[in-house]
């Protein structure tokens, strides 16, 4: 599987991260070896093993839906680039 | 000896008989920082102030008679990926540099409640993904005993601390061999537990069917008195398990007699050190003078964990990481235009190269139209690999390997082949793939005086039984007593 220009930056895009020039060059040739690396996996036969689509084998354990302390407002955007008052602010998101 | 040479529970005896205070044990621990770990870059913050405090209140319990248990007053240290209240938390990364953490993750919790000492953060790989420490965006660590080569990764900065005693115990996190790997290029004994043993509250996330906390430390006796505190249930990680947690101390002593011991063919191919593969191999022999019995067993889906693994891993990885976007916590671009150049251009600046390659390798094997012949495959293929050790365990009590192909390597000497780094990894990756416990401990030096780690895999829940395992190796030898020569 070769990644040309067009896939990387699809990918990068899809990915949400800028990439330079000499990154999504250097970045099409290591990917595409190492996709070229697990292509090792299209020579096993699984059409018939299910995927293992969880870690732990114990069931999944669920909780009291109970009311427990949490962070202040204050707390939550202590560490937000930009904020007012106890709201997160960002960019104008709609034009 | 001096002080910073004990074992962790040789200075917990220490204070236990009020022969020493946990500030005399700090203050030594926080001056041989300040004077070895210039060379090593072991720790990204050392929080003095706040260790000594916890001393003082850990030596007013001990005179008191309040001794809480083993980790009371024990200087320790924590991979900077663990979430402390009060301190920056960076995971080695720009992307979160002056981020300071609002709480506890849970581990760091009960280390407080066990009146550990808490000296600081160490380095990692930026995120734990690498196998060298290398890829952190503050400069590499260095492995204490050669100071030109990585001390493995990514808890490097965890291993190189033990091994240097510039802490008693630190915690790591395993992701694909995190811990075992940097424990073995360093010389000290790391445990990755199974799969919902220790929880992941507050830790931060890599890949989160593959991450597991575990402890690092200069013997296994000390490893298991650190699981023994963070081990167990947290209503806060929905994937820590209920089940009860044994003693992990008390069969320690108990030798291998009558146990099988399974030894892989897949384990033991070309382009291992032959150093490594003799001294793996005289411990295997040894084991058997111990009373094991040696059973030859097959792993036949080895050859497949790499590519199993760096799917599944980066896929995982794309997803957690999408939350470093500019927004809640961390770095966050100057003027951007609108707010997806927000993201891409913070997601730039913010990650270095290695978690840039991941997130976009994941990323692909997610998308449309790949999806199922990587991802879903790679899932499918983890399967293989886990009813391999269902198979093995079906034969054998635990099994024996190398922890890595080879001793610690040069800084530099991987860094340009993505590949040759992940390939470093095959011994490692298939413990957490098939959500294994696994330890790697020390068992000899080559000849240029780099140690050699022995690696332990066993039944799913069975730390208690790989530690009993170790220990009848580790005390007919005295790799624990050796320190690095570079930083004596």
């Amino acid at each position: 599987m070769k990644l040309g220009l067009p896939e990387v930056r699809h990918v990068a895009k899809l990915a949400r991260l800028n990439l330079s020039e000499a990154e999504e060059r250097a970045l099409g040739e290591q990917l595409s070896a190492i996709l070229g690396h697990v292509e090792q996996l299209q020579a096993l036969d699984v059409s018939n093993v299910p995927p293992m689509t969880h870690a732990s084998q114990e069931p999944t354990r669920l909780r009291e839906d109970e009311v427990v302390p949490g962070f202040s407002a204050e707390q939550a955007v202590s560490n937000a680039p930009a904020h007012l008052g106890t709201a997160v602010a960002v960019p104008k998101i709609i034009e | 000896m001096a002080l910073t040479d004990l074992s962790l529970l040789q200075l917990s005896e220490q204070l236990h008989n009020k022969k020493v205070t946990s500030r005399e044990a700090t203050e030594a621990q926080l001056a041989r920082v300040a004077k070895v770990d210039p060379k090593i870059h072991a720790y990204l913050h050392v929080d003095r102030e706040g260790a000594l405090a916890m001393a003082d209140a850990a030596d007013a319990r001990i005179r008191n008679g309040n001794k809480l248990g083993p980790l009371d007053g024990i200087p320790f240290a924590l991979k900077d990926l663990f979430n402390q209240e009060g301190t920056e938390t960076t995971a080695a990364s720009k992307i979160l540099k002056g981020y300071v953490s609002p709480y506890d993750a849970t581990v760091v919790k009960r280390l407080k409640a066990a009146g550990a000492v808490l000296l600081g953060k160490l380095n990692l790989d930026e995120f734990a993904m690498g196998s060298s420490t290398e890829n952190s965006a503050f400069g590499p660590t260095f492995n204490p005993w050669d100071l030109s080569r990585t001390p493995g990764g990514s808890s490097g900065g965890s291993s190189a601390a033990v091994a240097a005693r510039l802490c008693a115990g630190a915690l790591g996190t395993d992701t694909g061999g995190s811990i075992r790997q940097p424990a073995a290029l360093c010389g000290v004994v790391g445990l990755k537990p199974t799969y919902g043993r220790v929880s992941r509250y507050g830790v931060v996330a890599f890949a989160s069917s593959l991450d597991q906390v575990g402890p690092m430390a200069r013997t296994t006796a000390d490893c298991a008195a650190i699981l023994q505190v963070i081990a167990g249930d947290d209503p806060c990680d929905s994937t820590s398990s209920r089940r009860p947690v044994p003693n992990f101390s008390e069969p320690l002593e108990a030798g291998v007699k009558g146990l099988k011991l399974g030894v892989p063919r897949e384990y033991f191919v070309s382009g291992m050190d032959p150093e490594v593969e003799r001294a793996v191999r005289a411990a295997i022999a040894e084991y058997e003078k111990l009373g094991a019995t040696i059973v030859e067993v097959n792993l036949p889906h080895t050859q497949y964990a790499v590519s199993c693994y760096y799917l599944i891993a980066t896929a995982e990885a794309s997803s957690n990481l999408a939350r470093y976007d500019g927004v809640k916590y961390g770095h966050r671009t100057a003027d951007p235009k609108g707010l997806l150049d927000m993201y891409a251009r913070t997601r730039e600046e913010g990650f270095g190269a290695e978690v840039k390659r991941r997130i976009l390798l994941g990323t692909y094997a997610l998308s449309a139209g790949y999806y199922d012949a990587y991802y879903l495959r790679a899932q499918k293929v983890r399967t293989l690999i886990r009813r391999d050790f269902d198979a093995a365990f079906e034969k054998v009590d635990a099994i024996v390997t190398p922890t890595s192909p080879t001793a610690a390597f040069k800084i530099g000497e991987k860094m340009s082949d993505p590949i040759q780094m992940y390939l470093n990894d095959i011994f490692t990756l298939s413990c957490n793939l098939a959500s294994l416990p696994g330890m790697s401990l020390p068992c000899g030096f080559t000849s240029s005086g780099l140690p050699i780690g022995l690696q332990l895999l066993g039944k799913p829940w069975d730390e208690a039984q790989l530690l009993r395992i170790a220990r009848a190796y580790e005390r007919e030898h005295d790799w624990a007593t050796r320190a690095p020569p570079e930083v004596a």
